[in-house]
Formats: C-alpha cells, sequence, structure tokens
C-alpha cells in the first residue's frame, strides 16, 4: 500500500507556482492567487491554499475542488508581506505542493478604475446643472412643459380652502434616502407655502422617523417664509408608527374622518397604493399622486385624478417654486437625457454596422 | 389553548379591519389603533435591539471603537428637537443625512438608472437572424422574434422624449411623446393585471385562514 501511494505521488506533478495579485480597486484586505492545474487532475481530490507571513509558518486558509485554480484570500491585513503555497490533495492527504509564491501586500484603492465611465459621466452631468444654474441666476428665461398634475395643485388648495377643509400630503413611505422621498420633500415644502397663505390646515402623516422630522423643518420654514409663523401647528406633522399596513390602516381612518378636499400621495408607495388612492376616493377628495415606484403608478393612474410618473414627480419642485438652482438642475437632467438619446442612437448604429467595442465604455 | 386564543384574536381583528368596507366603525377604529399602537412599541423595541445595541451601544462601550461617538453625538443632536431651545441643533443631523445620501445616491443611481440601462439598450436596430427566421417560418413567434429589438428601441427613445421637459410636446416632438406615452400605460396596464393577480392570492390566503384555521370549513 505504502509502495503504491509513494508511486502515486512521485507520478504526480505539484501545482504551478502560486500567482499573487492586490485584489484591485477594493477597500483593502484581499488578495487573489492563481495557479496551473497539475497534470494529473484525476488523481487528485481538490486544493489547499496556505498562506505565511514572514518568518512564520504555513496555515491553512481555504480549499477548492480540482477543478478550480482561483482563490481569493479575503482575510489579510494591510501592509503585511504574505507567501502561499498550494497543496493538491486527495481524501484529506496531501499529495504534493507546489513551490512558494513571490511575496504580496494587500491594499485598498482610493480610485476605482473600473467605474471611470461613472466619474466621466458625473462630471458632465454636474457641469450641465451647474451651467444651467449660472444661466437661470444670470435670469435667462427657461421654459419647461405644462405638466397637468402640478397645475391642478393650486386648484386643488384653493378648493380645499373654500370647502373649509384640510388638505392630506402623504410623503410616501419610504425613508430619506430615497430620491423620490426628497422630491416630495421639495414639493411638500411649495404646498406648505400655499396653504399658510390660503390659511389651509395642511396634514402630514409620516411613516419613517428621519422623514417626518425633516417634514416638520420644511412645514415650518414654508410658513416662516410665507409670513405666517403663527398659523404653523406642529401637531398636523406628525409620526404614525413605522409599520406599513399599520401606518396605512391610521391614514385610512384620518381620510374618512378629517374627511380632507385634498389628498397627495407624493412620494415613494409599496403596496398601500391602491388602498389610500381608493379609501381616498371613496371620500369624494381631488387626488393627486406620483411616485417612480413602476409597479405602485397603474394604481394611482386608475384611482387619482393626477398621477406624477416617475421623472415628472423629480421635476415638480422647479416646476413650481422656478427657483433659479432647481430650474438649471432640471434643465441639466433634460440635457443629460439627451445625451443619453444621442448615444442610444449612434451607438445602435456602430453596433448594427459590426463596431461592438462601443460597448465596453459602458462596462461597470 | 393558547393557539385557539391566538386564532380567534387574529380573526376577529381581521374581520374589524374587513368591517371598514362597509364604512368607518368602532370596531375598525378599534383594530387600527391597536395595531398603531402594538407596532410603534414593537419597533421601537425591535430599533433598540437590532439596531441600536448591536451597531452603537456594543462596539462602543463594549469593544471600544471610540469613531462611533460622531453618530452618538449626532443621534443626540436629533433628540434635542424635543427641547424647543435647542431644537435648532437637530438641524445638523439631518443636514449631514439629506447631504450623504443624496451624494452616495447620485452615483448609484447614475450607474444604475442611466449607464446600466444604457448598455442594455445598446443593442442593433436589426437583427438580421430574427428576420430571416421570420421569412423563412413566418409564425406568431418569429414575428414577434423579429420586432422585439425595434420596440425595445423605439420604446426607449420615445419614453425619453416623453420625460423631456425643456420642449413643448407639438409636432413630430409631440407625436413622438405621445408614442412614448402609450408605451407607458401598455407597460402600467401588464404591471396592473400582474400586481392584481399577487393582491388576490393575498385575499385568498386571508380567506382561507378564516374559512379553515378559524371556522374550519374547508
Amino acid at each position: 500500500m505504502h509502495v503504491l501511494l509513494i508511486f502515486i505521488l512521485a507520478l504526480i506533478e505539484p501545482p504551478g507556482k502560486p500567482v499573487v495579485k492586490d485584489v484591485p480597486n477594493d477597500e483593502g484586505g484581499k488578495i487573489n492567487i492563481t495557479w496551473k492545474p497539475t497534470l494529473q487532475i484525476e488523481e487528485i481530490g481538490g486544493y489547499v491554499i496556505y498562506r505565511a507571513e514572514k518568518d512564520e509558518p504555513y496555515e491553512e486558509i481555504g480549499s477548492t475542488d480540482k477543478w478550480t485554480t482561483q482563490f481569493t484570500d479575503s482575510k489579510t491585513k494591510d501592509g503585511i508581506k504574505y507567501q502561499y503555497q498550494i497543496a493538491a490533495v486527495k481524501n484529506g492527504e496531501i499529495l504534493v505542493r507546489s513551490q512558494t509564491s513571490e511575496t504580496v501586500i494587500s491594499s485598498g484603492q482610493w480610485f476605482h478604475t473600473g467605474r471611470l465611465n461613472i466619474f466621466i459621466g458625473i462630471i458632465i452631468y454636474s457641469a450641465l446643472v451647474l451651467w444651467f444654474i449660472y444661466q437661470a441666476r444670470k435670469g435667462k428665461e427657461m421654459y419647461i412643459r405644462k405638466i397637468a398634475g402640478l397645475d391642478a395643485l393650486e386648484e386643488a388648495v384653493g378648493r380645499a380652502t373654500e370647502m373649509g377643509k384640510p388638505i392630506l400630503y402623504v410623503p410616501g413611505l419610504s425613508s430619506i434616502a430615497d430620491i423620490a422621498t426628497i422630491a416630495s420633500l421639495n414639493i411638500l415644502s411649495q404646498v406648505a407655502k400655499k396653504t399658510a397663505e390660503y390659511n389651509t390646515t395642511l396634514l402630514v402623516p409620516n411613516r419613517n422617523p428621519v422623514v417626518y422630522t425633516v417634514a416638520q423643518e420644511v412645514v415650518k420654514e414654508a410658513y416662516t417664509n410665507a409670513g405666517r409663523p403663527d398659523a404653523y401647528n406642529p401637531d398636523n406633522v406628525y409620526f404614525i408608527t413605522g409599520n406599513q399596513f399599520a401606518y396605512v390602516a391610521a391614514v385610512c381612518g384620518t381620510m374618512v374622518r378629517e374627511k380632507p378636499a385634498t389628498n397627495l400621495f407624493l412620494g415613494y408607495f409599496w403596496a398601500e397604493s391602491l388602498i389610500l388612492a381608493e379609501t381616498g376616493a371613496s371620500t369624494g377628495a381631488i387626488q393627486i399622486a406620483g411616485t417612480d415606484s413602476v409597479f405602485q403608478l397603474p394604481f394611482f393612474i386608475t384611482a387619482c385624478d393626477y398621477t406624477l410618473i416617475g421623472e415628472e414627480l423629480y421635476a415638480a419642485s422647479a416646476y413650481l417654486s422656478k427657483e433659479p438652482l432647481l430650474m438649471g438642475s432640471l434643465k441639466g437632467q433634460d440635457w443629460g437625457k439627451m445625451i443619453i438619446f444621442a448615444i442610444l442612437l449612434i451607438g445602435s448604429a456602430l453596433i448594427l454596422i459590426g463596431f461592438n467595442q462601443i460597448l465596453s465604455l459602458f462596462n461597470i | 389553548m393558547i393557539e385557539t386564543l391566538g386564532i380567534w384574536i387574529a380573526a376577529l381583528l381581521t374581520l374589524c379591519i374587513l368591517s371598514f368596507l362597509y364604512k368607518d366603525n368602532p370596531f375598525y377604529k378599534f383594530a387600527e389603533h391597536l395595531f398603531v399602537g402594538v407596532s410603534a412599541a414593537y419597533w421601537a423595541v425591535y430599533s433598540y435591539f437590532n439596531i441600536l445595541l448591536p451597531n452603537l451601544i456594543q462596539p462602543l462601550f463594549g469593544q471600544g471603537q471610540f469613531l462611533l461617538i460622531i453618530p452618538l453625538v449626532l443621534g443626540i443632536m436629533m433628540i434635542m428637537r424635543l427641547f424647543p431651545k435647542v431644537g435648532w441643533m437637530s438641524r445638523w443631523p439631518l443636514a449631514f443625512i439629506v447631504g450623504s445620501y443624496s451624494g452616495y445616491h447620485l452615483i448609484t443611481y447614475l450607474q444604475s438608472n442611466a449607464v446600466e440601462q444604457v448598455r442594455a439598450t445598446l443593442v442593433p436596430f436589426v437583427q438580421i437572424e430574427s428576420w430571416k427566421n421570420l421569412f423563412t417560418g413566418p409564425g406568431v413567434i418569429t414575428f414577434l422574434n423579429a420586432i422585439a429589438i425595434p420596440v425595445v428601441i423605439v420604446g426607449v427613445i420615445t419614453g425619453i422624449i416623453y420625460f423631456f421637459f425643456s420642449k413643448e410636446h407639438k409636432g413630430v416632438f409631440g407625436g413622438l411623446a405621445r408614442i412614448g406615452v402609450w408605451f407607458l400605460m401598455i407597460a402600467f396596464g401588464a404591471s396592473f393585471g400582474y400586481t392584481v393577480m399577487a393582491r388576490i392570492s393575498l385575499l385568498i390566503g386571508r380567506m382561507y385562514f378564516l374559512l379553515h384555521n378559524w371556522l374550519h370549513l374547508i
């Protein structure tokens, strides 16, 4: 038996000397190890990877099957020199070891070279936005097409004022990390300004504690800017609960008891969208909704009077306020879209004639 | 015994919530207030044990990760809202949250909503192979395969035109924007039907609970 094992060991070539490299474009702490497989691949069960710091004994750090010749050591300390060995094993027995690799050090990178295209995109987009903000501040007239849902906002606030009923504003159910929530809070500022001017009650129930805090600040500031700080009632901007359907149950209760003349559902929504919109419709309120959630838009379109679709929600604050900063940002977005439009047309034509290299510009 | 009691409470509260379909009533109000109160208390306890304790209190006071003093101070500043005289302090952590999230998402959105989408749409207008298949074996499937790519490209381009706000939707531009709206509405219709089916399955689940677990009728 021993003779047979020695005979097999003598036949098996060791795996190739491991090639070790620091993993590029990462936060550090990782080293890539690759090696050439042993020629007698049928005779082995797999590979075991060994690592050693300088002048320290080797320790096992992982294993692979016999068909895999790559391993990422993700437990290294940056700045320390490591060496690696690969052992071919079978049934827990080491058959043969490779040569020792060169020394390698792991390190983190500040710049992800694979994201250069994103970096260039951000620079182009930021330049466009800054240019248009500069133009708007210089007083250049900037055109925005009509957005029906936003034109109806003034009418909706006026209706609530005439009826002596409140306006219900739901800023979505998502966190402040969502762009739709930030867009919604910008619109809330404009709506609060109008309700302050008309002395109409504005109810803002919240699900997220941070959004609630920001909403309070936004409404308070809007009332102050409208010259009516005395009319601001902090109890009208309130937190309900973090639970999705408990929040919805409470908002539906508010809709049927307070009977707001106008319901505004602007922000990010999930499965509750239709429950909110249907309950609001049953109370006879005029309803304006807006979200960038593709799955909830159909429900709002079905049950609300006006719906802001995706980008229209982002454009709303600029449309309502006409502030140079927001107008410039909107114009920048518009021309960003035109660049995408041009890339699609030209890119598709180039690919049609076989110039596929253009795709590599968009690899991430 | 406890399980039976739980089923009875769940069934009665389900009926209380469903009674809203008739109109607002004291049963619904009871269930609503109970739901809000229980969930608010649950989330408060959950947040302490699953967020504050493992991410702040244990690493800071147990493992000496003193960098976490920064979020601790920001959190305390946020609570200052409760005291009107120093309430202004809460604006600093709010500004930090909104600013950092906006900056972070500018990059992730450009990556996922622009660059990756553009790459996925960059395909030849016409796939010669699909059209060859259509002419050699005409049929619904080969026809759909042949027009799939042109439809995607036209849909994306006209959709972008609809969301271009700097030009009035008139003439050719308006016509293309209208096509874009058609694409959107068809997509929304499909999404609507799909989601309604999912919601009906939820309703079936609740009815099954009432009729099977509670009343043992099915």
